[in-house]
């Protein structure tokens, strides 16, 4: 009986949001980790609801709510987007992965899309770009342009994503100078500009003349500028912050992601899929080249366009670990497992990854 | 410039924000009152300077509105806790969760754009000195500022007779109503000191350490500026030595990392609280002292009796 119960009331709430959702326009949810003016993760991804509002507007109406912590608001909060008469969820970080599935469960009608995950079901996607490409850019960028032959990397949490990225760089770099070494500080944070600028700062002190980071916010490129060095942006063009120290940017360019599976759903023809994206597909795109002579923009611009086509990739053998066991050999390269999974540095990087 | 003197500098501007929280929320706290909104007044005199900064291009009224933002949100604090006599933990609580709120709410329209950088001073001569030059005259006001007011709290509370009465109403504010004292206007008094600070801290943020405005830049600073007091036992000078210590621990650790010696980096980040807390304990040794430190009266409400 109970179980009746509970059939039945699912089956009043499906007609509720059906009825909800009745008007001609489709609902576009979007749930952030942050606030959408991090100039970071969160706020390239508000970009990419504008383009879809600014695209499909005749055909959409998109919500957001931001700042929701992981964990057990975030299904709270996806649940009451869904009652509200959203047709489709955009997810957008990790931490929602369980929440999303769970609440799709209930929901079997209304599509999900979950950002950089694993877990799928079918009406629950997922996406991720390879911003990797990016990274195997600026460390070529980074070797070219350093006179000390040493970068200062600014990392958050050494989950593979992060470890991915310095590898990236330091390969880049590598093939255009064998030597280059980069320092890895690690700030276990997504988000504090204070660390951020003083683990910068500290390595700019120690000799690196070239800064990266894979945190989000703007104090790192900035305490580079402050210093009379050079460095790059992350996750959106970060030039204002920084007009004289800016090589370039690793955008994340969600929104024509956004406007193609919104499109899928008012078609009908949208499926549950795993997307990993890259230059390609226009996920992942530079920032102008700046601040460098000519030569080096060339070879950057250069660079970008083979991995765009497919004529280079990043993780391309010869690879070595850092004990200097071969990983793969010439010809070949990593195969999306293996880097999904990277826990392990490349040959050269000057720092021991934390386990 | 050497790396030590690369080190020394990291380490003043890494611990100065902490100082300037600490010892405003010591007087607070002195005063028997505890106000755990720190991060809240931090984060508002973050968002409060740059605004100010950036419309104006003067760092100079930055700081002033930083105060300014300050001051108003303790007072809020004063208004609620000590007229309204509401629960100070949960006063305090909400003060931040607010202060975290209406800062991103203000300072919408101010993220992404370039700060106004507070200038550090420049001593003809003094500052130009190998290493102790940059890092003794060669700092921005509110690291000076920083200093003397620890200087000027040590001395106000164990020198002068507005420090007796301080600690006599956070001793124990019937003695001290008894006896005469207006033991609300002097909490009043203190809490806004306590703003004051917490203010300043804040303006160090957004105009010197990392000149720019964006939500929830604190990350946490208040808390520590908290636990610090604490652990100090409310003593004015050891919440100095804790403050730089733990910006100490904290540079050395970023450093340790950029040599490239295999740390656990979650160890790393977390050295600076055990280390400061050891060590605070340690030189806190004293219990008899201790006893005499802490404000019998913390978090306690007071309704004089007519």
């Amino acid at each position: 009986m109970k179980k009746m119960l509970a059939m039945a009331a699912g089956l009043a709430l499906s007609l509720a949001v059906t009825a909800v959702s009745g008007d001609d326009k489709l609902k576009v949810a979007f749930l952030y980790v942050g606030p959408i003016g991090d100039h970071g993760w969160t706020y390239t991804h508000d970009q990419g609801r504008l383009m879809l509002e600014d695209q499909l507007g005749d055909k959409v109406e998109t919500v957001y709510v931001e700042s929701v912590p992981e964990g057990p608001d975030a299904e709270r909060a996806i649940t009451r987007l869904v009652r509200d008469g959203a047709g489709l969820v955009f997810t957008t970080s990790f931490g929602y992965m369980d929440p999303t599935i769970k609440v799709a469960e209930n929901f079997p009608d209304v599509k999900f899309e979950h950002a950089t995950g694993y877990k799928r079901s079918d009406n629950v996607s997922t996406y991720i770009a390879r911003f990797y490409e990016g990274r195997y850019v600026i460390g070529q960028i980074a070797a070219k342009m350093s006179k000390s032959g040493v970068a200062g990397y600014v990392a958050s949490f050494p989950i593979p994503e992060v470890v991915r990225g310095i590898n990236a760089f330091m390969l880049g770099a590598q093939s255009v100078n064998p030597d280059f070494k980069v320092k890895v500080v690690w700030v276990n944070s997504w988000f504090d500009p204070g660390k951020e600028k003083d683990a910068a700062e500290v390595m700019i002190g120690q000799g690196a003349d070239i800064i990266a980071q894979h945190t989000d916010s703007t104090a790192p490129i900035q305490t580079a500028q402050e210093k009379g060095v050079l460095g790059f942006g992350q996750a959106s063009d970060m030039i204002h912050f920084a007009p004289k120290a800016q090589l370039t940017s690793i955008i994340d360019n969600w929104g024509p992601y956004y406007v193609a599976r919104t499109q899928a759903v008012l078609d009908g023809s949208w499926e549950s899929s795993d997307t990993w994206d890259g230059m390609a597909e226009g996920m992942v795109v530079m920032a102008p080249f700046t601040n460098m002579p000519d030569d080096v923009a060339a070879m950057a611009a250069d660079t970008t366009e083979k991995i765009r086509s497919g004529a280079m990739h990043p993780f391309a053998g010869p690879i070595y670990r850092q004990d200097g066991e071969m990983v793969i050999g010439e010809g070949e390269h990593l195969d999306d497992g293996v880097l999904l999974g990277m826990n392990w540095y490349v040959k050269g990087v000057d720092d021991e990854l934390p386990q | 410039m050497s790396a030590l003197e690369a080190v020394l500098l990291t380490v003043i501007t890494a611990s100065t924000p902490l100082l300037l929280a600490a010892i405003g929320e010591l007087v607070t706290e002195r005063s028997g009152v505890l106000n755990l909104g720190v991060e809240g007044m931090m984060v508002m005199g973050a968002v409060a300077g740059f605004a100010a900064a950036y419309t104006t291009g003067s760092a100079a009224l930055g700081v002033v509105a930083a105060v300014g933002a300050g001051i108003a949100m303790s007072l809020l604090f004063a208004f609620l806790t000590q007229t309204l006599v509401t629960n100070q933990v949960a006063t305090g609580l909400a003060l931040t969760l607010f202060g975290l709120g209406l800062s991103g709410l203000i300072g919408e329209g101010f993220t992404g754009l370039p700060g106004v950088k507070l200038t550090p001073i420049h001593v003809p001569g003094l500052s130009d000195l190998p290493l102790l030059g940059p890092v003794l005259f060669g700092q921005d006001l509110l690291v000076y500022a920083s200093l003397a007011l620890t200087a000027l709290v040590a001395w106000v509370l164990s020198r002068t007779r507005l420090g007796l009465v301080i600690r006599a109403t956070g001793g124990n504010h019937h003695s001290a109503h008894a006896l005469g004292y207006r033991v609300i206007a002097v909490r009043y008094g203190c809490i806004a000191f306590g703003g004051l600070c917490s203010g300043l801290a804040g303006g160090y943020l957004s105009l010197a350490y990392t000149p720019l405005w964006i939500e929830n830049m604190s990350a946490g600073r208040g808390w520590i500026a908290l636990a610090l007091v604490v652990f100090s036992t409310w003593a004015p000078r050891r919440v100095a030595v804790g403050a730089y210590l733990f910006g100490t621990v904290w540079i050395m650790g970023l450093y340790v990392q950029g040599i490239g010696i295999g740390i656990p980096s979650q160890l790393l980040s977390s050295l600076p609280y055990l280390v400061t807390i050891a060590a605070l304990v340690v030189i806190s040794g004293n219990r008899l002292l201790t006893k005499v430190n802490t404000p019998a009266c913390i978090g306690q409400t007071f309704v004089p009796d007519r």
